[in-house]
């Protein structure tokens, strides 16, 4: 673990309070959309009404002699195609020659105001030649109809990504365990809800570079395909990403928006912003994939898992977004927190025509993670072992390799699973808890960062630079997006430990590509250990040069000299101090202007050397455990979910509350899919969204949400800076599952697929009781029926 | 657009103004395009997400969803008046629970919930329980937070404001303390 000896507790796992909070509650902060430029134009983008459909004509003519109209742009101006994965570039910033799903953008707009920009809107005319559309992946997979592919850009048909990876001999290994449990799972898609919509503003500044604010939760990877689409060469654009009204994903690759503004801005000499309606929010998309999943899963007696087969199809949209690599978490991801031997997994996506699916908190594998905890449940009551206790059995254990050749370093998944269990009281309520109540359990993991990045390179993919200065302040430039996530303050907190200076005296200048190193972006929760690491590493070494200055005027040990509370003093004699300012000024004299940089790369050996054994594979990984109490009443089929523990194991919380924000809103976000979110289009409907507003889409308020325990567990990794792992995303994923298992606990029904709704869960009850009566199933929870709601 | 624009009158965070809109705009257009006051925000601009909730003659409305003119001649506060006349020193009480509770995330919400809540303690005039304050923000969506932190900090402000004990056995608001 990085670090000398030194007093290590002074900021450290505190409670801080954020250092960009209070002027967002003031009301000053500049959010993208609070930018407001001398003459600056505002664009709207026309966008199809057809789910598929090839463009005979586009004609602009009148809507550029619109008075308050400065500029048009089509997909002609943009015929480079870009993609965030550098191997399936397949979509253009507005359609060139078809369009792939309701609200794909064909033209766009600049106008004095929003008003204008829409009339000229509706003065375009476009010609389409409607084409049939696919709105269920197996459907567009299995048409051999050239004509009717999808994406334009597609390799072989309607097939965006097709995965095979297998260890072990898995059908030999299950066909001989003694309990095999197969299910067939659906997860349906979700998307992230930002409040803020997104928005971008360009301006070509008086010397020719081109400025892009943008919304954005990966600057670097927007100003690489802002270059390629425009032809602008990357010295030539600077990327600013303003304070961000939360992501979750749902901002993690270029959009159409951005290429517009940069373009019209180039084209009328004026600054442009476009800021998306909520219902082209929702049409955006790049949410969470519709999964269905087969699973097959042995199990011995004991309840130890034998092997794990699993067969998926992902519904991947009209575009690539990151479909491959959701394709390879699909599987990838699954295998830890468990041990076994044996594993196959096979994952197919397709293109369909639907608002693209991507990265959603818990990328690709909130959905099998679905699917495993409830096949464990299952097992856990087919082979009468407490649920909790089955998931001990089968823990992975640290400094290890999952069956897939993941190497794992340390793991607190058991001691999730003890807090959790004490917490809720479940040994003593689990047993007697009446028909209609119930509580369930499951686990997970989740990745800190990705090994490799985006785009092969050797560089670091992570860099912090930090300049001390005579007035005892510390300047750092992190290229890192802070996304409401609280990196900003995290970056503070390790500063403020090694230096010694209060948060207050540290300014952190963030996700601006002119002023900061480069930082790949808040994806993958990789920013905690990655960022953090390059931060230590470069505020390390000013530590260094400060103490030194400090022992060669005291005339001791550097070693002697500890940075804290904003002084410099002596470990052994404390009374002798100087303040952070005047030890800076030392260091400043004796080694010149003071900055530093750190700079960090993953290890290349943590993972195995098969195809595709890089992809999933961590630094090191978090740890979860949910556990859920429910009541479902049976008449109404309404599921309240009453509370949920949670214990996640983060490594070391740098900072206690924020961590806590993570974990409380994971669990959240992880409820609201379980109980009520579904992101549909309508087939009936020519492939319109279902929902796409914040009354339609259903997402939980003050009300729905349930008492969330949040519990933080520290099984410091070596990895990670001060031993920290990711806290962002792994809290999510077994909420749903744990939900899923307290239903079945509470009235005896499965719930394989999602959302968890009335009719479902009627539906079930409906079967369960013909099969009670027809003598398949005993009465559930017979003894405990009359107690029900006596509370 | 065409339209021609009105003469209105209305104080907003305690100023009188006279501003000069489009019969059609909305109060959080004038507030957010007018007067520069970009605190308010607009989340999904028809009414379904809170965050543009401003108090008018002292009681919570949807900006997004209420006319300039339903303004003229009345009592506008936004967030940004929450702070006003404290200087950079000193802090609005609600604004510090917020703070020591890291109850903003992103902090995109945080103007709407803030004056709904705000509103409801000055009604209450009394520390308001965790139920009470659910209800009262029940149409204010927040997707960071998962909502735990921000009713701590509400219940918790409700008693600083108002002088008196929090009606919850709550462990997390003696943790902050």
């Amino acid at each position: 673990m990085p670090g000398e000896d030194r007093e290590r507790d002074w900021q450290i796992g505190k409670v801080h309070r954020k250092v960009d909070a209070m002027e967002r509650m003031r009301g000053i902060t500049r959010y993208t959309d609070d930018i407001k430029l001398p003459g600056m134009l505002h664009a709207k983008i026309l966008r199809s009404p057809h789910a598929h459909a090839r463009i005979l004509s586009i004609d602009t003519s009148e809507a550029e002699a619109m008075p308050g109209v400065f500029g048009v742009v089509t997909g002609k101006d943009f015929t480079i195609p870009y993609g965030i994965i550098p191997w399936t570039p397949d979509e253009n910033a507005l359609a060139v020659e078809k369009v792939c799903y309701v609200g794909d953008g064909v033209a766009c707009v600049a106008a004095v105001d929003e008003d204008t920009a829409n009339a000229a809107l509706r003065a375009i005319k476009v010609e389409y030649e409607v084409l049939k559309a696919f709105y269920d992946p197996e459907e567009a997979l299995a048409n051999r109809d050239k004509a009717l592919t999808i994406n334009p850009y597609a390799r072989k048909g309607n097939l965006s990504k097709h995965v095979v990876l297998e260890f072990g001999d898995v059908d030999d290994v299950i066909d001989n365990s003694d309990l095999v449990v197969e299910g067939d799972y659906f997860f349906e898609g979700t998307t992230h809800g930002a409040i803020e919509p997104h928005c971008a503003v360009a301006q070509v500044e008086g010397n020719g570079i081109l400025t892009v604010w943008s919304a954005t939760q990966v600057s670097h990877y927007l100003h690489r395909e802002l270059s390629k689409v425009l032809e602008i060469p990357p010295h030539r654009i600077r990327v600013i990403q303003p304070p961000l009204g939360g992501a979750f994903g749902g901002k993690s690759e270029p959009f159409d928006l951005e290429f517009c503004v940069a373009k019209l801005a180039l084209k009328t000499g004026r600054p442009v912003k476009l800021l998306y309606t909520r219902e082209e929010v929702f049409y955006s998309h790049r949410g969470r994939h519709p999964m269905k999943m087969k699973y097959r899963t042995g199990f011995t007696k004991d309840g130890k898992i034998t092997g794990v087969a699993a067969k998926t199809i992902l519904d991947g949209g009209a575009y690539s977004s990151f479909g491959l690599v959701t394709t390879y978490y699909s599987g990838q991801l699954l295998c830890a927190p468990y041990d076994f031997g044996a594993y196959r997994f096979e994952s197919t996506r397709a293109y369909t025509n639907k608002p693209a699916c991507g990265p959603k908190r818990g990328h690709g594998s909130v959905q099998p993670r679905f699917s495993i905890e409830i096949q464990l449940d299952k097992a856990a009551a087919a082979l009468g072992i407490d649920p909790i206790e089955l998931r001990r059995r089968n823990d992975l254990g640290s400094d290890t390799k999952t069956v897939n050749e993941f190497r794992v370093g340390s793991n607190g998944f058991v001691e999730c699973l003890d807090k959790v269990e004490t917490a809720s009281r479940w040994r003593e309520r689990r047993p007697t808890l009446p028909y209609g109540q119930g509580l369930g359990v499951a686990g997970s993991t989740y990745i800190s960062g990705t090994n490799y990045p985006i785009y092969p390179n050797e560089m670091p993919q992570a860099a912090v630079q930090i300049c001390l200065d005579r007035s005892g302040r510390a300047r750092v430039f992190s290229g890192a997006n802070d996304i409401g996530q609280g990196s900003n303050t995290m970056l503070a907190v390790i500063v403020s430990e090694e230096l010694g200076i209060p948060l207050d005296d540290i300014r952190v200048l963030s996700a601006d590509t002119d002023l900061c190193p480069v930082d790949l972006g808040a994806y993958s929760s990789r920013i905690t250990l990655m960022v953090g690491n390059a931060c230590l590493n470069a505020a390390q070494k000013l530590r260094r040069k400060v103490c030194e200055a400090v022992a060669k005027r005291w005339e001791i040990p550097r070693k002697r000299v500890v940075l804290a509370q904003r002084m410099a003093l002596d470990r052994e004699n404390p009374e002798r101090n100087v303040p952070s300012a005047e030890a800076f000024q030392w260091a400043e004299a004796d080694f010149g202007l003071l900055g530093e940089v750190g700079s960090y790369n993953t290890p290349k050996d943590r993972h195995g050397d098969y195809r595709g054994g890089t992809i999933g594979a961590s630094p090191a990984y978090s740890f979860t455990a949910h556990l859920a109490e429910v009541e479902v009443d049976p008449e109404t089929g309404l599921v309240e979910v009453k509370t949920i523990w949670v214990a996640h194991d983060c490594g070391k919380a740098l900072s206690k509350r924020i961590v806590e924000g993570q974990i409380e809103g994971s669990t959240y976000m992880g409820f609201g899919e379980a109980i009520m979110e579904q992101h549909v289009v309508d087939p009936a409907h020519g492939g319109v969204h279902a929902s796409p507003s914040l009354l339609d889409y259903r997402m939980p308020t003050f009300l729905d949400t349930p008492t969330i325990d949040a519990m933080i567990v520290e099984a410091a990794d070596a990895q990670g800076p001060y031993g920290a792992k990711e806290a962002g995303e792994g809290p999510l994923h077994s909420s749903i599952p744990a939900i899923a298992n307290a239903i079945y606990d509470a009235v005896g029904i499965r719930l394989d697929t999602l959302p968890f709704s009335p009719p479902k869960v009627l539906a079930a009850l409906e079967e369960r009781r013909r099969r009670e009566e027809a003598g398949e199933l005993a009465p559930h929870k017979a003894d405990r029926r009359d107690a029900r709601r006596s509370a | 657009m065409s339209q021609a624009a009105l003469l209105l009158t209305m104080t907003v965070n305690g100023d009188p103004v006279e501003v000069a809109a489009p019969p059609h705009w909305t109060l959080l257009e004038v507030l957010r395009y007018k007067l520069d006051l970009i605190g308010s925000k607009q989340g999904c601009d028809k009414g379904d997400c809170g965050a543009c909730t401003v108090q008018l003659d002292g009681a919570p409305v949807l900006a997004c969803l209420t006319l300039a003119i339903e303004a003229e001649g009345r009592d506008v506060r936004t967030v940004e008046g929450l702070s006003h006349g404290l200087g950079r020193t000193k802090v609005h009480p609600l604004l510090d629970a917020f703070d020591r509770y890291d109850a903003a995330q992103c902090g995109f919400c945080t103007p709407g919930i803030l004056m709904a809540a705000e509103a409801l303690i000055r009604e209450r005039r009394a520390p308001v329980s965790r139920q009470e304050a659910a209800e009262a923000l029940a149409s204010n969506l927040c997707r960071c937070t998962g909502y735990t932190k921000i009713l701590d900090a509400v219940v918790d402000a409700s008693a600083v404001m108002t002088g008196g004990e929090s009606p919850d056995e709550n462990e997390e608001v003696r943790d902050a303390g």
